[in-house]
């Protein structure tokens, strides 16, 4: 039932220099664990268990409350993000076309779930509340492409161009 | 400003109460009691649970009583048709996630939402309940979390960091998913907790227990290969009543002895021996410390829940603790060597159970560097609550049984063993020895200053010429605190007491349940404490090294207090570990 993620943590020594500057800026601030997750998140692009532990100590606070709040707050992850991000509306008007069989289709081909990452690193899912394109629903967003009107069978198709290394579409 | 005191009514009662108060508190002193869940007096007060919510005159919708502050002239109705409407639809959503298996339910009788739950009349199945969610935590030796019961009031969560300093748990993620875990949702075994067991006490349902152990006791008196004995810490005999319906504070002694004795073919000894051998190793440890050089302050070593908390927290901090073993510990290698050398009993064969207040010593008994053979010295530690449950299931009427006395030849006990149960008990006798040890004409008996329910109290002694300044802590957060004043050369002493749970182990985690009606009106250590007290005064023996039975020990086997031999089995290393 653990949620620690199983790719590996490849923190840089400069990262951790730039994070105990931030631990450093917000020890004795009185709420100070919510901007250093914030700031941890910018360094690392997410919340692994080496970083919490980090800030646990430098801020003198226990490692279950910081990860209390971590999994609060839906803008920290503790998967890191995928070289490509895709996202998959969930909105109504995207919902009420199916694009649940659209995210359940991108899970099943990449066997992954929302909100984790493959473990080679190519790949992370989320589920999103309208990209604003409703006339174009369901649709799916894969980095800064939009995919709209699809259907469940497509979504192999599309995954298989960013696999080869390019968005030759 | 302080002693401003605030005028209002309660269900058209007038009351007068210092300004600062809760409506819930000021609702009290008329004799109405307004229901909550999680709050919880001196441990949790947040406000969350929304049971406590009640009318205020000219105020829109209902706020909760146990946080909202009383002003001048304020009308406040607790009975309404609105508030026992919201409550009763707040505890029929409580239920909606709660796994409602109350018939084996260990909290059963004394759960605070089944209590409430048939006072407002709920429709269990008013909402739908999706079932277990929840895988259960078993993972320690000591507590099992089963978040399918868990209501999050939050008690545990605040037990942890507030009384303990610890806050190895906490709320994970939110809205219908929030649940207790701790980080990374992992097992309980692997957290730095201590086992105190203060948030199972907290606890208002049966989301929190104690590992329960009482099948392998019965597996064992069942065995006819094995010879079972049992030993009762100090405390509980001061609140094993309580579990059979007695006021709080009734000793039980020989209610208790008799009860256990009626479980199958067994033994009962009286584990106050062992305190009162604790003493007599750590009084001259202590001496020893101070008269040639050794590291002081010297802390206490009873406690494995903060023995422990040293090894996660402050580990550079452990050539502080006394060497000695817990009474409990010593115990167990006392019958395992020369119990069993006397009465020519293969080690393997006796099997020991101790009968403690305490979660914490579950994971004591498994201690390996504690071991003085292929074995563990003691099989399986008890608490309070399960030995209530075995008479219970014995079909025992305990409040009948007659009173009985303990088996030779671990019977005798002297009253500073006895109030080794409360937060300064340890300290007043070990001081008890130590001013003898010092000066054989001493009249110094009682020291009064270490006494009471305060977290953290400091006294100095001159003994014997010897100038002694002692501090005595209960609640793992006085504890940290005492540390690192140490530590930042602020405070400085020879000798400090310490034990995990507020009040010592009167309070312990587990001892027997006392819903948030009893813990929020009457001061549970203070009263239980001075049910050990009043043994120590009764008795004729009060200083350990009067005991005849020590003289039976160290004549027959241990020869000297800190001999080579009392060292072997008596006094343990510890381990460093990491939080």
């Amino acid at each position: 039932m653990s949620e620690k993620t199983l790719i590996p943590f490849k923190g840089t020594p400069e990262q951790e220099a730039e994070l105990m500057k931030v631990i450093e800026a917000h020890r004795d601030q009185p709420g100070g664990l919510m901007p250093t997750l914030q700031e941890a998140q910018g360094i690392y692009g997410y919340l692994p268990v080496e970083v919490q532990k980090m800030i646990a100590d430098g801020l003198g606070v226990s490692l279950s409350e910081v990860f209390g709040v971590a999994t609060f707050y839906s803008q920290f992850s503790l998967t890191p993000k995928g070289e490509h991000r895709i996202s998959v509306c969930l909105g109504t008007a995207c919902y009420v076309k199916g694009s649940d069989k659209i995210l359940e289709a991108v899970e099943n081909k990449l066997g992954i779930k929302s909100g984790q990452c493959t473990l080679d690193g190519k790949f992370s899912i989320d589920a999103c509340r309208c990209v604003g394109a409703c006339g174009l629903a369901p649709v799916m967003t894969i980095d800064d492409d939009v995919y709209g009107k699809i259907t469940p069978d497509q979504v192999g198709k599309i995954l298989d161009s960013y696999s080869k290394g390019g968005a030759d579409k | 400003m302080e002693n401003t005191m605030v005028h209002l009514k309660v269900n058209g009662i007038d009351v007068e109460v210092p300004a600062g108060s809760t409506i819930l508190q000021a609702a009290k002193t008329a004799n109405i009691d307004i229901p909550s869940l999680c709050y919880l007096k001196d441990v949790n007060c947040i406000g969350a649970c929304r049971v406590c919510v009640v009318e205020i005159k000219n105020r829109r919708g209902l706020a909760a009583a146990c946080v909202y502050p009383v002003e001048e002239g304020m009308e406040v109705e607790t009975n309404t048709a609105a508030v026992r409407k919201s409550r009763k639809t707040t505890l029929e959503l409580l239920l909606s996630t709660h796994n409602k298996k109350c018939l084996s339910c260990e909290r059963s009788e004394n759960c605070e939402l089944q209590r409430l739950s048939r006072d407002y009349g709920v429709d269990e199945d008013r909402f739908i309940n999706e079932g277990t969610r929840y895988e259960i935590d078993d993972t320690s030796a000591y507590i099992v979390r089963d978040n399918n019961k868990c209501i999050n009031c939050k008690r545990c969560v605040a037990a942890c960091k507030n009384l303990q300093s610890i806050a190895c748990i906490g709320e994970i993620r939110r809205g219908y998913n929030t649940h207790i875990g701790c980080a990374f949702d992992g097992d309980l075994a692997d957290a730095p907790c201590v086992g105190c067991g203060q948030c199972i006490v907290a606890c208002p349902v049966g989301a929190l227990t104690e590992k329960d152990n009482t099948q392998d006791v019965w597996n064992a008196i069942a065995d006819p290969e094995k010879e079972v004995v049992f030993f009762t810490a100090p405390s509980v005999r001061a609140t094993l009543g309580e579990a059979f319906g007695n006021p709080v504070g009734t000793n039980v002694e020989g209610k208790m002895v008799a009860g256990i004795r009626r479980l199958g073919n067994v033994k009962v000894f009286n584990m106050d021996v062992t305190a009162d051998l604790t003493i007599m190793e750590e009084a001259n440890e202590l001496l020893d410390r101070i008269q040639n050089g050794g590291t002081l302050p010297m802390f206490t070593s009873c406690c494995p829940g903060w023995v422990k908390f040293c090894e996660h927290y402050y580990p550079d901090f452990l050539p502080h603790l006394s060497s000695c073993k817990s009474p409990q510990q010593m115990f167990g290698a006392v019958l395992k060597s020369y119990y069993c050398q006397k009465n020519n009993i293969d080690p393997n064969k006796l099997f020991v159970v101790s009968v403690i207040p305490c979660t914490s010593k579950k994971f004591e008994v498994t201690r390996e560097e504690q071991r003085t053979g292929e074995y563990d010295d003691v099989d399986v530690a008890l608490t309070t609550r399960e030995l209530a449950r075995m008479i219970k299931r014995a079909g025992l009427d305990f409040n009948s049984l007659p009173d009985e006395e303990f088996d030779n030849p671990f019977e005798t006990a002297t009253g500073a063993g006895a109030i080794f149960g409360a937060t300064g008990g340890v300290m007043e006798a070990a001081l008890r020895t130590a001013a003898y040890k010092l000066d054989g004409s001493t009249k110094a008996l009682e020291f009064t200053e270490v006494r009471g329910t305060k977290g953290i109290k400091e006294a100095t002694y001159t003994v014997g010429g010897v100038e002694v300044k002692v501090a005595v802590a209960s609640g793992l957060a006085n504890a940290r605190a005492i540390v690192e004043d140490i530590k930042a050369g602020r405070k400085d002493y020879q000798f400090v007491e310490i034990m995990a749970c507020p009040g010592g182990c009167i309070n312990g985690g587990g001892q027997p349940y006392q819903p948030d009606t009893v813990r929020n009106n009457v001061d549970l250590k203070a009263i239980r404490a001075k049910a050990l007290y009043d043994l120590d005064e009764k008795l004729e023996l009060r200083k350990s090294h009067e005991s005849p039975v020590m003289d039976m020990l160290y004549g027959e086997f241990f020869e000297a207090p800190n001999s080579h031999v009392a060292h072997k089995y008596l006094h343990t290393p510890y381990v460093k570990r990491g939080h």
